[in-house]
């Protein structure tokens, strides 16, 4: 990689001598896989623009499945919304633990003397910025499609929630189903039934602001949110190691 | 393999003494309910089975834990026959619920959180399985299938937790959840005492189903690593 940070600068202080050193390794490494998704998305943009357009797709067929008329709009864009993005997530999941696997990066990232919940928190943290990516191009198309103003605050802190503990959770799950036989089809099976609380939760609390409620409506489900996010990055790092041991 | 354990078979006459015990309790023991009548019957063992499903999932969470720190096959064998009863188990719940349901409540299903979480815990207990058919290495499926029922059982207070704050934002319930079964109705000391039984009962099924379902995990473990030899 010729993008500044190559495994050579990465790696060549010791961090043995003093822990804070341990740390600053820790999280290089991090960077550096998050920089190596996003400079090979930067060059083939096969991931992004499949999201894209599948969530594009997805709006419109919702747009014809419920005919979103003013009234009913009011009361389902945030379910429509976190469907797609949901079902788009899926597609970006599976396509960035795929490439890994297909082109042997994986063992590449195995081999790599790092902690193995560097490669997780990583890729992780990758996907997270691409579905943001994705949900950042969606909203100012569902703004103007529908006119309405969906750059609350408020909403765009439920969408980073969300989007965290879907893409902690996704990229877990994402890593196991690339090695099984069904692959592509058995992780959103594996995925749904256990993401429901943060779909629920997101769907309520983004509705809630949309809608504007007031906070203490809000908040129980901003709390799922937040406990959902720190249980399940939690478990991730704890789990991961079990499921990239070869 | 040996042939069957002598506290097995015990368990095998325990358990089938008991279960007959505890249909006679249900039928002729307890009191009929005043309101619902006859169909509140079914409750005894549709909270008994409920509790075998959620015995299930747990203990496919805790032999999960297990394997990944010990790495014996014979928790992950534990862990999904666990599972495969846990599955029955649910199903049962949500099947003799629906009976109870459609005279009670006047329809089969709605989207109360206990309710909800049955059915989606269901979900999660059936990727698990297509997830450990998917996946030939004896190891890598023992792992994943760990890591999957920890994951799931993590999930699930959260999925009642958030289900229960969806009706109560919504409200509208058609009739109360089940738990007002228990208070919809005073129980009886004989209902309490048949109700109690039909746990215990379940619980005594669950043992005997589980040892059983173990023990057939470990012989075709040992065919699968017969045909693994044969091939080499």
């Amino acid at each position: 990689m010729s993008d500044g940070i190559t495994p050579k600068t990465i790696f060549d202080d010791s961090p043995r001598h003093d822990p804070g050193g341990a740390v600053k390794v820790y999280f290089r490494s991090i960077a550096a896989i998050i920089w190596k998704d996003l400079s090979m998305e930067l060059r083939s943009r096969e991931l992004l623009s499949a999201m894209l357009v599948f969530a594009l797709l997805a709006i419109l067929i919702f747009n014809f499945a419920m005919e979103l008329d003013v009234k009913i709009r009011s009361t389902v864009t945030a379910g429509v919304l976190w469907s797609t993005f949901a079902f788009a997530g899926t597609l970006g999941l599976n396509r960035s633990m795929a490439i890994e696997k297909d082109r042997g990066c994986l063992d590449g990232l195995l081999l790599a003397p790092v902690d193995r919940s560097a490669i997780f928190f990583g890729k992780a943290v990758g996907n997270l910025v691409f579905m943001i990516l994705v949900e950042m191009i969606v909203l100012p198309v569902y703004s103007v499609l529908y006119n309405v103003n969906l750059f609350h605050w408020g909403f765009l802190l439920i969408l980073f929630l969300g989007s965290l503990g879907y893409t902690a959770v996704g990229t877990l799950l994402a890593s196991m189903a690339i090695h099984t036989r069904t692959r592509d089809v058995l992780l959103p099976i594996l995925l749904f039934p256990v993401v429901i609380p943060v779909l629920m939760a997101a769907v309520k609390a983004s509705n809630g602001f949309l809608q504007g409620l007031a906070m203490i409506e809000i908040m129980p489900w901003i709390n799922i949110l937040i406990v959902y996010d720190v249980i399940f990055t939690a478990l991730a790092f704890v789990v991961f190691d079990f499921v990239v041991e070869e | 393999m040996t042939s069957t354990p002598r506290w097995l078979r015990i368990l095998d006459y325990i358990t089938a003494t008991i279960f007959m015990a505890a249909i006679g309790m249900v039928f002729f023991y307890a009191p009929t309910e005043a309101l619902m009548g006859a169909v509140q019957r079914v409750f005894y063992f549709h909270v008994a089975s409920g509790w075998v499903g959620m015995l299930g999932f747990l203990a496919a969470a805790v032999a999960g834990v297990f394997y990944l720190k010990t790495e014996r096959r014979l928790w992950d064998i534990i862990g999904f026959s666990a599972v495969e009863i846990g599955i029955v188990f649910v199903f049962i719940t949500i099947v003799t619920g629906s009976i109870w349901a459609r005279p009670v409540w006047n329809t089969w299903w709605t989207w109360d959180p206990r309710l909800t979480t049955a059915a989606i815990m269901e979900l999660i207990y059936v990727a698990y399985i297509m997830l450990r058919q998917g996946i030939e290495d004896p190891d890598r499926r023992a792992r994943y299938g760990a890591v999957y029922a920890i994951v799931g059982v993590a999930s699930v207070p959260l999925t009642f937790l958030s289900a229960r704050l969806f009706r109560t934002i919504h409200p509208i319930v058609v009739g109360s959840d089940p738990s007002s079964t228990l208070g919809g109705f005073d129980m009886t000391p004989r209902m309490l005492q048949t109700f109690l039984f039909s746990l215990l009962t379940f619980t005594f099924v669950f043992a005997d189903l589980l040892w059983r379902r173990v023990r057939l995990g470990i012989l075709a473990d040992k065919v699968e690593q017969l045909k693994m030899k044969r091939m080499e």
